[in-house]
């Protein structure tokens, strides 16, 4: 089965057909060639393809892409401004040394964004529990979570 | 103090921008016009005969282009022991068995065209322990080794044992003695990016492989070898990596699936791509193996260790890769750990039905070490000697040439056991036995290369262009650990440039020097005094050019003026991207003038200088014996928890990690790594376990192999201690792995003083804690 899907992807109004059984992972990566979003194991539980849609962290691997309809989705490749100026999460994130492999880099930057949109002061807590879906085997998270706080400083 | 410009500064990942923004590019986004997407059948059985395989109906599936069985290829054997071939043929002797495989236009049909396959087995009894299949009359795992010779048993015909002083005579002169007996598990390196490789080959049936393998210029050969077999001696084979996420010692051998996008690349003519899914990458990667650990030490009457007598028996799995190789690793910490001058260790490897194993991050000095500081703990207590104070009794120190042969030049060893416990709050907290404990273990690794292989040596070319931007090719693999960006900062230092005119090349065989690979925690140490070295024939280049240059320059008042620098080359500085003469400082010309005037006159000159950096450190003799690397690194971790004697939880409360790194090039991507290491090591100690029932992987997805979450945050306290180590460069050691070598057993040692037993079978479940408390108990009140 197509469907004509009509939502908007990183600030811009997106037409395009899908299947039904296309995840948003699936429509971002290959119908859209946004490989910034990872997949790192296709079953929502590692969160490297975490994306926002309306305002929430969502798991694109297990986010139906027709559920997509007149929704808003932002992507990693959605924060950094036209002129390539970094969003301030990923600004911390550079100066903070929370990037080693980078994997699970843009799941987790869209986490914080997701998390900072909501909640402008978040406690160490707070930051955590909005990252425990993202898994990272190289930082040991302390570099991420001192990213995440700086970045709500900034704000 | 000696004052940096780059060195020591806290500079962010080289490649960091790219991965925040999403632009770096990961082997599962990587796709070549035309690609086929492969996929392989795995083994339905631990052990059995392949009866039959019929691929008809597979063939016929719209979208297929090439199917393959053992069958069909030519014989490639790969491996550390060639044990071991692409695609199987007779029999299966694991549930990771690659019995089949194909290439189709999508995955879809790939997957699909996999389960078309029928293939009939005749099932084996199979071993699964190690004890069990070294018993005579144990089904044999190999009936013939490589060589087509017959295979007797299933102990690896490996000669593990290292021997030094008299270990029998230095036990009956021991005051106390220690015997213990551990266990370590399978665990896995989970690298957050899959294993993947995409295979093609041109006209001239030349072959590009992209890959994120940790040892490009090996892998090169291996593949080069395959190519010979398939008839096509000569083809040159290029390597490129993409960013690569996350290595661990996964990617420091070449596998079966590399074998078959390779012979299916060239039975279809198109790019072929395979890539792991999560699962496969839990059950078909080689994972840590598990070593059965008897140990006994033995003290003098005042602390003082007379021997060390370790034997293991360790879970090789169904075949050999480097795994089999890691008892030589694990004879540094037996041997040199602290000084005891009487050594006993031998290791049988043994052939299993499992899953067969791979060097991970610290490649066997984790179990050894494990082995070594819970024991030393238990002779401390019996010795009636405080844990700090046995440490610091036996403690290395610089020029001590330890029993392996190993020369130590720098040694921060000791302060690293004094900050830890002046960190720990030691003296108060140690002994209390109320739920909260204290404990410490340390560490010694290579941290100036290793030469494993008759070669420890990396590459580097240097070249400036018109304007002073550098670029540095480096045969140096970045698998996150950040070796981009010291590189960059070394060369910077060295040419009085800035950082941000860098950019480092680390990625293609075609473009950049050999290098052995990013393994043993050699990349800081080799690449950077590798890239030290091109630095400075460049600089020379630079200053010549410079030594007399004449410049015409407008003074403030509007007029010309004619500057000259010194004509002495041995009397210029370059210094924030400006030459000048160290008697004249205030006449400066940019580095970018001199350089394009060189380009821009008769018979100019280009700058470019290559440096090929191999470390006069040694392989280990017949014996095991020799100084296999040019420094040591050193540390200690003590780690306060908190155990719920009701539900068997522990709680780090604090965790120290002071690691003597010789110098800090970049402190922040260095606390990176210890973070990140004992983030892991704690894993290791207590949560991850890959289950294998009978050989099959129990566990192959997050939920059920636990990796530690942001929600149990370490709180690690890196402490840098800093040796200045003279063959480093800068004074730096490695550090990639000693961060994950001490932890299980710090954490042993504090549930110890926290609850008064000993678990000695990692990890640490709070199932094992509760049941060791009971049989405590139990045995009180009998």
């Amino acid at each position: 089965m197509k469907y004509a899907l009509s939502f908007i992807l990183n600030g811009d109004r997106t037409e395009v057909g899908i299947e039904a059984h296309w995840t948003l992972l699936h429509l971002l990566r290959d119908r859209f060639e946004l490989t910034g979003t990872k997949e790192g194991c296709g079953k929502g539980e590692c969160g490297a393809c975490t994306v926002i849609v309306d305002g929430k962290a969502v798991n694109a691997c297990l986010y139906p892409a027709v559920e997509l309809e007149g929704r808003e989705v932002l992507t990693i490749e959605g924060l950094t401004d036209a002129g390539g100026d970094l969003h301030s999460i990923q600004k911390a994130f550079v100066e903070h040394g929370a990037v080693q492999c980078g994997f699970c880099t843009p799941g987790m930057v869209m986490s914080a964004k997701a998390l900072l949109d909501e909640n402008l002061k978040p406690s160490e807590e707070e930051i955590r529990m909005a990252i425990a879906g993202n898994f990272c085997r190289c930082t040991g998270y302390i570099q991420i979570i001192e990213a995440i706080k700086t970045a709500s400083k900034g704000r | 103090m000696e004052e940096f410009g780059s060195v020591g500064k806290r500079i962010p990942k080289g490649d960091a921008r790219d991965k925040v923004t999403g632009r770096a590019m990961y082997m599962d986004d990587l796709k070549v016009p035309g690609m086929l997407y492969g996929k392989i059948l795995f083994s339905k059985f631990p052990h059995g005969k392949i009866l039959h395989i019929n691929t008809s109906k597979a063939e016929k599936l719209i979208g297929v282009r090439a199917v393959l069985t053992g069958r069909d290829i030519p014989p490639i054997r790969f491996g550390f022991l060639k044990d071991n071939v692409p695609l199987k043929w007779g029999k299966v002797r694991s549930y990771r068995d690659e019995v089949a495989a194909i290439a189709a236009i999508d995955p879809d049909i790939a997957e699909e065209g996999i389960n078309l396959i029928e293939v009939e087995y005749e099932a084996l009894p199979g071993v699964f322990d190690p004890e069990e299949a070294m018993r005579e009359g144990a089904p044999l795992v190999h009936e013939v080794d490589a060589r087509g010779n017959s295979i007797e048993s299933n102990v690896l015909q490996l000669p593990w044992k290292l021997v030094a002083g008299d270990v029998d005579r230095a036990r009956s002169g021991s005051d106390y003695i220690a015997e213990d007996r551990l266990k370590a598990t399978w665990v896995t390196h989970v690298c957050m990016g899959t294993m993947g490789i995409i295979a093609e080959f041109d006209l001239r049936n030349n072959l590009t492989v992209y890959a994120n393998t940790q040892i490009p210029y090996l892998a090169q050969r291996d593949y080069s070898d395959a190519l010979a077999a398939m008839g096509l001696k000569g083809s040159k084979t290029r390597i490129i990596q993409p960013a690569i996420g996350g290595g661990f010692g996964s990617k420091l051998d070449t596998y079966g699936q590399d074998y078959i996008a390779i012979l299916l690349a060239h039975k279809t003519r198109k790019p072929v791509k395979i890539q792991f899914t999560r699962e496969e990458e839990f059950f078909a990667t080689s994972p840590r193996q598990p070593a059965i650990i008897n140990i006994t030490q033995g003290c003098t009457r005042d602390g003082k260790l007379t021997f060390r007598d370790v034997s293991m028996i360790l879970d090789n799995g169904a075949y050999a890769s480097w795994g089999a190789t890691t008892p030589s690793v694990m004879m540094m910490p037996i041997s040199s750990l602290y000084k005891v001058p009487n050594i006993r260790y031998i290791a049988r490897c043994v052939y299993t039905n499992n899953t067969w194993s791979q060097a991970m991050r610290g490649y066997g000095n984790p179990q050894a070490t494990f082995g070594i500081e819970c024991n030393l703990d238990h002779l401390a207590e019996m010795a009636g000697v405080d844990p700090v104070e046995i440490r610091l009794i036996n403690s290395n120190t610089p020029g001590e040439v330890t029993p392996q042969r190993f020369k130590v030049t720098s040694c921060g060893l000791r302060e690293c056991i004094e900050k830890v416990a002046e960190r720990l709050d030691w003296e108060p907290k140690h002994g209390r036995r109320d739920g909260r404990g204290v404990g410490m273990a340390s560490l010694i690794h290579v941290g100036g290369g290793a030469r494993v292989y008759k070669s420890d040596g990396c590459g580097t070319i240097i070249k400036v262009d018109d304007f002073g931007s550098v670029d540095v090719f480096t045969g140096a693999t970045d698998i996150g650990q950040g070796s981009d960006t010291v590189i960059a900062q070394v060369v910077a230092e060295v040419l009085g440039v800035e950082v941000e005119d860098i950019n480092v090349v680390d990625n293609d065989t075609e473009v950049c020097p050999w290098d052995v690979g990013v393994h043993a925690s050699r990349t800081t140490f080799v690449a950077c005094n590798s890239a030290i070295g091109a630095a400075k024939k460049v600089k020379e280049q630079i200053l010549e050019l410079a030594a007399g240059y004449v410049e015409t320059q407008k003074d403030k008042d509007g007029g010309k003026r004619e500057i000259k620098l010194d004509e002495d080359p041995s009397n210029l500085i370059i210094k924030d991207r400006m030459v000048f003469s160290k008697r004249d400082p205030e006449t400066k010309i940019p580095l970018g003038k001199i350089l394009r005037g060189s380009h821009y006159k008769t018979s100019g000159k280009m700058v470019m200088a290559e440096y090929f950096y191999d470390p006069d450190n040694e392989n280990l003799d017949r014996e095991f014996k020799g100084n296999l690397s040019m420094t040591y690194a050193y540390g200690t971790h003590g780690v306060e928890v908190e155990v719920d004697r009701e539900t068997g939880k522990v709680k780090i409360l604090k965790y120290v990690a002071a690691h003597d790194v010789g110098r800090a090039i970049n402190p922040m991507l260095l606390e990176g790594q210890i973070y990140g290491a004992v983030c892991m090591g704690v894993g290791y100690g207590l949560t991850e376990q890959l289950i294998l029932d009978k050989g099959e992987c129990m566990n192959p997805n997050f939920r059920d192999y636990k990796i530690l979450t942001a929600k149990d945050l370490i709180p690690v306290e890196p402490i840098i201690v800093e040796t200045l180590d003279r063959d480093g460069p800068f004074g730096a050691k490695g550090v990639g792995e000693p961060g994950c070598v001490p932890t299980a057993p710090a954490i042993v040692n504090a549930i110890y003083d926290a609850i008064g037993v000993r678990i000695y079978d990692l990890p640490i479940t709070p199932e094992k804690i509760l049941r060791a408390l009971r049989e405590k108990e139990g045995k009180k009140t009998q």
